[in-house]
């Protein structure tokens, strides 16, 4: 840990708020495509996010602008922690158990600021986050404490480099089929995609959490959503689909996984919060422990099938 | 403050912006988020202008769920002097830079109803209306065309509604209480 530590950790926030942001203003056009629509320019993420940055705003208290700070700093904090294609600003602390509680600051910062704005939506849209989060988390966490048992490691950056080197084949969603189609439903949820996007739904609660921000503070909200976004993704893509050995292989395999969610999204309905629950503690739970099960007791997935 | 000879506000569109207030304009003009205030027959060519008949996000325009995330607040159609009290309330809540766009006749002079006595006719004389969109009902094309004007009086820092109505508070507050009479705060709801 030393100066050059510091100096990367900020190349890699700046470089992943441009790379994400783009992608975000790209998945536009592909979602306006999809419904036969032009679509919005490429660039209008980073408009939308200046335009936001740039009017006033007004404050609902204390409590309501530092929750904003908090949820920032903490989510940009746990960007600094993702290895990206083997380089990391703390080499060692890319642990998945370092990166959910760091997360965790972020996620409670947020839920503070938007009960401090004491609008009810906002209460409703923070209760159902939450109850989203019980519901993904549990199916997906069974099957990434089974990775950590079987290739006896939590770490996200050595777990990458074991599926690299035998093309396709070793990535962990082919590995142990069960537990990556849990991992990809689970990624609809955690990025608050359709079907599992009920938490902002705009015309029934006034986009949730987000109700009272307007201005600065939402250009703050929309900054985050960003990092959030690579946090998430990149989660995903180091446990079950190999990180990346470049950095252009990363953001490609990035890029696709992340427009094949948004793909998904876009023919999609809503759930209701109760039916999104129910759902994660059927089909995926059961896929989720089924998984554990062959991986612990037969051994297959971690030597390879064949 | 002036004052034409029918008593309307002239608004004065000279251009005394600094630079950041130009580079601010140009974010600005490119991303406009819409709140819709839906109260009269004019919200039903809003889907078809958004959709992808004539898909205004093209422009950078799109719909937003609270008056707080909003740019531009949408009058569509006429305002009875009940629904004027939430406009004002909407109005209020929002962001400046902020912005009005008036559709249809009705809000010009009152429309069809122009002799009732449950509505308003000018509603410049309630809020400072950046931008009218006449028609009984505009076209989704007329609606396009309406926001490339805004666009461009934003550019060219036309569009100065919302400082406007900083600056002559008292003026438009009298118009208001006349029309609304006082309000009588009886709960937290304020009614």
């Amino acid at each position: 840990m030393n100066v050059m530590s510091f100096v990367y950790g900020f190349l890699v926030l700046v470089g992943v708020f441009i790379f994400q942001t783009t992608l975000t203003g790209l998945n536009r056009k592909v979602t306006a495509r999809l419904q036969k629509r032009y679509g919005a320019r490429w660039y209008q993420q980073f408009l939308d996010i200046f335009k936001a940055l740039r009017k006033d705003s007004t404050s609902h208290g204390w409590v309501f602008d530092f929750g904003v700070i908090m949820a920032l700093g903490g989510i940009m904090a746990t960007v600094i922690f993702i290895p990206v294609s083997g380089f990391q600003a703390f080499p060692g602390l890319d642990n998945v158990f370092v990166i959910s509680y760091l997360l965790a600051v972020g996620m409670l910062g947020m839920a503070m600021s938007a009960a401090g704005s004491g609008n009810p939506w906002a209460s409703i849209g923070v209760a159902r986050a939450l109850t989203n989060m019980l519901a993904y988390d549990v199916p997906l966490m069974i099957v990434i404490f089974t990775m950590i048992f079987a290739f006896d490691s939590s770490s996200l950056s050595e777990i990458s480099a074991m599926q690299q080197g035998m093309g396709i084949l070793g990535w962990n969603a082919i590995r142990m089929p069960l537990g990556g189609i849990v991992a990809i439903i689970a990624l609809l949820g955690m990025l608050g995609k359709k079907p599992f996007d009920s938490f902002i739904a705009p015309a029934e609660i006034a986009s949730g959490p987000m109700v009272e921000y307007g201005g600065k503070h939402l250009g703050f909200m929309f900054l985050l959503h960003e990092f959030m976004t690579f946090i998430e993704v990149s989660i995903i893509l180091a446990l079950f689909f190999g990180g990346g050995a470049t950095i252009w292989e990363y953001m490609l395999k990035y890029a696709i996984l992340y427009t094949f969610t948004n793909i998904i999204s876009g023919v999609m309905p809503r759930f209701k919060i109760d039916q999104a629950v129910k759902y994660f503690f059927k089909l995926p739970l059961a896929m989720a422990i089924i998984q554990g099960l062959v991986v612990i007791f037969t051994g297959l997935g971690v030597t390879l099938w064949f | 403050m002036v004052l034409d000879k029918k008593d309307n506000m002239v608004l004065d569109k000279k251009d005394d912006r600094n630079v950041w207030e130009k580079i601010g304009d140009y974010f600005s003009a490119n991303s406009i988020w819409m709140k819709w205030y839906c109260t009269g027959c004019g919200a039903i060519e809003m889907p078809p202008t958004m959709t992808s008949r004539f898909d205004m996000e093209r422009l950078g325009l799109g719909p937003m769920a609270t008056p707080r995330q909003a740019d531009v607040l949408l009058i569509t159609g006429y305002l009875s002097t009940k629904t004027l009290r939430r406009v004002i309330y909407s109005y209020e809540q929002m962001n400046s830079p902020r912005f009005i766009i008036a559709f249809g006749s009705c809000t010009i002079n009152g429309g069809i109803y122009y002799d009732s006595y449950a509505t308003i006719g000018r509603l410049d004389k309630y809020l400072p209306v950046d931008l009218y969109i006449s028609g009984c009902m505009p076209r989704p094309e007329t609606i396009m065309n309406g926001f490339s004007g805004l666009i461009e009086m934003i550019k060219k820092g036309e569009a100065k509604g919302w400082k406007h109505y900083q600056d002559n508070y008292e003026w438009y507050k009298k118009n208001q209480l006349d029309s609304l009479g006082k309000i009588i705060v009886e709960d937290e709801f304020h009614e």
